[in-house]
């Protein structure tokens, strides 16, 4: 059955000071069952961020439907969702990673991490000592554990990041470039981890660079060939 | 998900001045910006509903002059209202419009409901007081007479927001404006409210001290649970407190939305021109 399904999907932009509309994208159908993993390939310009942003609620949708299946509403769609049970749904069941970590200034990798497993109402020693088996299985160095992200390398933060929306078991996913900007030792890491996700059964919704890195990873690989494109019919790449 | 606001304000009005026969009318009047041209009517507040739910911080954002001192002030009944109706989500209180309650109804709400942080510390604060004094008048006022668990509460409220306890009876006039305002965050969480009004309390705050008050306040929701509405001019600071987020223009609300979309996906005119501005 499917966890998410995009139907008609289409976002545009209006810029007042420039008095001008811009169609990002537009038709977007795919749908995704529980425990797969698409990745949305394209040049950037041609929208993929902007997929992942509605699903998240980070762009306001316009047009179409994103229909999920939640484990506390049932099927919902996300387009529609009031600004609370958005924020409930990113709390519990959708996380989100991208290359940038954007996070509380002065807080701690520890302290970020036992947030997130606050927020889902953890107890505070089931949060902590939850928080430091991710630390731990992010390979995050220990000195960095009570250290604030904003000095760590690239390679760090974004293993940081994954971390922090990854403690609180997802079911859905988001990674909107992940492994940009990081060096061929890093991706290696991320793609390991991406991996570890996978067998657990997290559904996965990526957007990379790097067909290569993708290779053998995703089950289906969406195509944004020109910008912006209408994809008509789901584009299998490489069936994985 | 069916959640229980636990304040519901809706249709606030405030007018400061009579009006006439040309901006008397919503629906028909013209004013320029807020005021009517005519007749020099200030409509600080036009038609603002909102809903603050347990737990959760709703900022407020908007420039000089958008209404957003005003509508806290009304909150809080600094000010009354011309009109609209006001309900917190409490068993004694239930299904009644707080804004037409008896003035003693309104300060027992003030004493056990509501804490206000002012961005002036002169108006939440007695400058001639004690700093512990001025922590004890609000638990006075909310009904404690017990002055050994009073300055308890007092002292580990003053060690929570970082005043050394050494200085409790110094008066706050010899403190800085940052630990002026962190005494009146004190003062307000004194009587434990459900409900904290935070007007601008960073601005005029050199970034270290503002970090510390930004801190304190985020401490404070985490582990106290305390609903609060933030207003401040600087995006950044909303930002990083709160999950929702309420633009206002011209004493009405242009836009509402979680604070990453305003930020990302702005749709309203000035909403964009304000986020473009952010640094």
């Amino acid at each position: 059955m499917a966890l998410l399904e995009v139907k008609n999907f289409g976002k545009q932009f209006t810029i007042h000071h420039l008095g001008k509309t811009m169609q990002a994208v537009e038709n977007i159908h795919f749908s995704l069952d529980k425990g797969e993993f698409i990745g949305i390939v394209g040049k950037s310009g041609s929208g993929k961020s902007t997929i992942l942003k509605s699903i998240y609620r980070t762009y306001l949708p316009d047009t179409g439907n994103i229909v999920y299946d939640s484990n506390r509403f049932g099927k919902i769609d996300l387009a529609k969702v009031t600004e609370r049970e958005m924020l409930y749904l990113r709390k519990h069941e959708i996380g989100y990673v991208s290359q940038f970590l954007n996070v509380m200034p002065r807080t701690t990798s520890r302290q970020l991490i036992e947030k997130a497993l606050l927020e889902m109402e953890e107890p505070a020693t089931i949060a902590k000592t939850e928080a430091e088996k991710a630390l731990k299985h992010f390979e995050l160095d220990r000195k960095l554990w009570d250290a604030y992200p904003n000095t760590f390398s690239g390679g760090e933060k974004l293993r940081l990041n994954i971390a922090i929306a990854t403690v609180k078991k997802p079911r859905l996913l988001l990674l909107d470039e992940p492994t940009a900007s990081l060096d061929q030792q890093s991706k290696v890491k991320v793609r390991e981890i991406i991996e570890k996700l996978k067998a657990d059964g997290t559904t996965l919704v990526g957007i990379f660079h790097d067909i290569e890195f993708m290779d053998g990873l995703c089950d289906k690989v969406y195509d944004m060939k020109s910008s912006p494109v209408p994809l008509q019919e789901e584009g299998v790449l490489c069936e994985g | 998900m069916h959640e229980q606001p636990i304040l519901c304000v809706r249709n606030l009005n405030k007018q400061f001045g009579g009006g006439c026969q040309d901006c008397r009318e919503t629906s028909t009047r013209k004013l320029e910006r807020n005021y009517c041209s005519t007749c020099g009517t200030v409509y600080a507040c036009q038609d603002i509903s909102l809903e603050l739910f347990p737990g959760e911080i709703l900022g407020i954002v908007g420039e000089s002059g958008s209404g957003k001192s005003t509508m806290m002030q009304c909150l809080y009944f600094d000010e009354p209202v011309t009109s609209g109706d006001a309900y917190i989500h409490d068993v004694e209180l239930e299904g009644q419009n707080v804004f037409n309650l008896s003035s003693q109804k309104k300060r027992y709400i003030r004493n056990h409901k509501y804490g206000m942080v002012y961005q002036n510390p002169v108006k939440g604060l007695k400058m001639n007081f004690s700093t512990m004094g001025n922590i004890a008048e609000k638990q006075i006022a909310a009904g404690n007479r017990n002055v050994t668990t009073m300055e308890r509460t007092g002292s580990e409220l003053l060690e929570n927001v970082h005043i050394p306890l050494f200085r409790a009876k110094e008066e706050p006039r010899n403190f800085s404006g940052g630990m002026q305002q962190r005494v009146q965050i004190a003062k307000a969480l004194s009587n434990n409210p459900p409900i904290l009004f935070l007007d601008e309390v960073t601005t005029g705050l050199d970034l270290s001290v503002q970090a510390n008050v930004l801190d304190l306040i985020k401490r404070i929701q985490r582990e106290s649970g305390i609903s609060m509405i933030v207003v401040s001019h600087d995006l950044a600071v909303i930002r990083m407190l709160a999950d929702r987020t309420i633009v206002m223009l011209n004493g009405a609300i242009i836009e509402q939305g979680l604070t990453d979309q305003i930020m990302e996906d702005p749709q309203h005119a000035y909403t964009q021109r304000l986020v473009y501005s952010l640094l």
